[in-house]
């Protein structure tokens, strides 16, 4: 370096620049990012086929059991062939003789044989080690029934199973991606990249970034998921049941796309307060604890309407509480609206609240910050 | 120029900044020296813009510094920091399109500097897998991206091998001599020593000195010389307006006041020696920044 000042220069003329970033274009610049590592994660593409691998074969399967245990077979012989002749819903073979017949209760073929006997109908049923109860109830004369106070659905165990499939979709969705987003903001917290980031853009839109970018990702697999559902259905001929399905499962997408930026924004808000990978599970496990309390609940309470009820307005429940009302029509029709006016306030409150945690915590490496310095900023 | 104005600065209770003032030449390498928690780091973080300031403010050329101005910054964090499991190439592009860059000009800039750091190979390997030192290069195409304007740079050769030094001394070198304000932080005075054209103290939040190297170097030290005899150097002790510092034998090394009169004094003493015998040596001495960096700050 040479003692004497240098005459001063100004700045050179350059090139015009391009504009910065805008919000928008700064938010996608990171949800691009985020998707494409995500989408590059051997992991996950394979835990995802895996999944809707499952999901397509449970219904598959449960089609083939349903339709298979729905038609009884019996056997009969020439003396009985009138009694079940014309009986909706079993499968008759015909036996030449009433030995014939017992060797085929005995090897399986059929689950009865009806053959002559000296009682009051003229027949009997002979079934191997139990009493055949659905062929009894066939073959027997129902008296009329009139219900006084009829219930809505009385299909218990198909709103339970309902129940459930939601609630394990969201739970799941909502902890891998939220976790993700977790993982992501400590990565770059713990490995610095984050004053360089923040340097080019706003706490907010790279917040916004990764909010965006695994929420895509999760829509997507949620679609992916309805998609395989409503393939499955159809297929295997559960259309009737598709069409009780179908507005439960519209109802479920729409809360769930605001259900999950609401866990989301909290993810990554929690995630902001520590600088080691080692500590997010902790420091997330109230988010993860809101997001598992309605999936017990579900699992617990789904045929209590009260608590249903409760749940269907609860903002981290109502993803699963109402589509499930819906459902089983406990819901009137201006309830999912009520509903989901409440969760977006609250996704919108959380995304101010969040976004002001997570840019006061960022550049705080180190301790864990307390929530209380990260909210005074 | 880049001129920080008044900037002030508290977390909490504790007063970090405390009305820093100093400006960055245009072409000028300007050092930004202190010791540990005096503020640097928090200051350049407030010229970035990644952190807030409580009052000041910061401008280039007189305008207020935008979002889009700061785009123009290439900036290398004290606490270096890239994404471990992203290819390099791939994230230095991600950097420039953030920095407002097309896809085309990130990547045509990052195959560019990548070749020039020597790293145009390990283009498409991870961040991870590389050795720290060519981590560190990697670190410094992602200041230099998008061909910046204006440089900060906290402690950039920290924990860099000699080579990598050098890389980064001459990348310093070529941006300030392009005309850009170039400001970089180091605790190693010996190389802020040889590059920088300017100088900037802190310590304890406030600004302690600032100003040209010379000048600085002009103001803040005692005019020293040192001389070397072929015969006992005793004698320098008794001279007027001589204070010694050192004297070990045939030599001694004092300090004379400022101004003609030191000069005199100076000039007495050579005159002195040369009557007495052959002189060895007799030099002006320049003290080093560590020396002014403990004067200003003590």
């Amino acid at each position: 370096m040479s003692a004497t000042t240098p005459p001063r220069l100004g700045r050179p003329a350059r090139p015009p620049r391009p504009a910065l970033p805008g919000l928008v274009k700064g938010t996608w610049l990171v949800a691009e990012r985020e998707l494409a590592m995500r989408l590059r994660s051997k992991s996950f593409l394979i835990s995802t086929a895996i999944l809707l691998l499952a999901i397509l074969a449970s219904i598959i399967v449960g089609g083939i059991l349903s339709s298979t245990s729905s038609a009884p077979k019996v056997a009969a012989v020439a003396g009985t062939a009138s009694v079940v002749d014309g009986v909706q819903g079993l499968e008759v073979t015909e036996a030449a003789s009433t030995d014939e017949a017992e060797a085929l209760v005995r090897d399986g073929t059929v689950d009865a044989a009806v053959l002559p006997a000296e009682t009051e109908l003229g027949y009997e049923l002979v079934a191997l080690d139990e009493a055949p109860g659905t062929i009894v109830s066939l073959l027997s004369v129902a008296p009329p029934v009139q219900l006084l106070e009829p219930g809505d659905s009385d299909d218990g165990f198909l709103s339970y199973i309902i129940g459930i499939a939601f609630g394990v979709v969201f739970f799941m969705s909502a902890v891998t991606f939220g976790s993700t987003i977790a993982q992501s903001v400590v990565e770059e917290k713990q490995t610095r990249v984050v004053e360089i980031l923040l340097s080019t853009i706003s706490a907010r839109e790279l917040m916004a970034g990764k909010v965006v970018g695994n929420s895509i990702l999760a829509f997507g697999q949620i679609a992916l998921i309805a998609a395989m559902s409503v393939l499955g259905l159809s297929i295997t001929g559960q259309s009737a049941l598709l069409g009780l399905l179908g507005p439960a499962i519209a109802w479920f997408i729409v809360f769930f796309v605001f259900g999950f930026v609401l866990i989301a924004a909290l993810y990554a808000a929690t995630a902001a307060l520590v600088s080691r990978q080692e500590e997010v599970a902790s420091v997330t496990s109230p988010v993860t604890t809101l997001v598992m309390i309605p999936y017990f609940l579900v699992i617990f309470f789904n045929s209590n309407e009260t608590i249903m009820a409760i749940m269907s307005y609860v903002p981290f429940s109502a993803p699963i509480g109402m589509p499930l009302r819906l459902f089983l029509g406990d819901a009137a029709w201006w309830e999912p609206l009520v509903s989901l006016a409440v969760l977006v306030a609250t996704t919108l409150l959380i995304i101010g609240i969040g976004s002001r945690i997570y840019s006061n915590s960022l550049l705080r490496t180190g301790a864990r910050v307390k929530l209380r310095d990260a909210l005074k900023g | 120029m880049l001129e920080i104005d008044d900037i002030s600065r508290s977390f909490g209770s504790r007063r970090v900044l405390d009305g820093v003032s100093f400006t960055v030449g245009a072409g000028r390498m300007t050092g930004f020296v202190g010791g540990n928690g005096a503020g640097k780091t928090t200051t350049m973080r407030i010229i970035l813009g990644v952190l807030s300031s409580d009052s000041g403010t910061v401008t280039l050329d007189g305008t207020r510094l935008t979002p889009a101005d700061r785009a123009l910054f290439g900036y290398m964090p004290e606490e270096r920091g890239l994404y471990p499991k992203m290819k390099i190439a791939e994230q230095i592009v991600y950097l420039g399109r953030l920095h407002g860059m097309t896809p085309q000009a990130a990547k045509r800039s990052t195959d560019d500097l990548l070749e020039r750091l020597g790293l145009g190979e390990r283009a498409n390997e991870t961040v991870e897998s590389l050795s720290l030192g060519n981590q560190q290069r990697a670190q410094i195409a992602a200041a230099l991206v998008h061909d910046p304007e204006v440089l900060v740079l906290d402690e950039p050769f920290s924990g860099l091998d000699p080579m990598a030094v050098e890389t980064v001394q001459a990348v310093l070198t070529e941006h300030a001599a392009g005309g850009a304000p170039v400001l970089f932080s180091s605790h190693q005075l010996d190389i802020v020593e040889r590059l920088c054209d300017d100088l900037v103290v802190i310590a304890g939040g406030t600004i302690r000195a600032s100003g040209s190297r010379e000048s600085l170097r002009a103001e803040h030290s005692e005019p020293r010389y040192e001389i070397e005899l072929a015969s006992d150097a005793g004698w320098v002790r008794e001279l007027s307006g001589v204070r010694v510092v050192e004297l070990d034998g045939n030599y001694a090394q004092f300090e004379v006041d400022r101004g003609d009169e030191g000069l005199a004094a100076a000039q007495a003493v050579l005159s002195r020696a040369l009557a007495a015998g052959p002189v060895a040596r007799f030099t002006p001495l320049h003290p080093t920044l560590a020396q002014i960096f403990k004067e200003v700050v003590k």
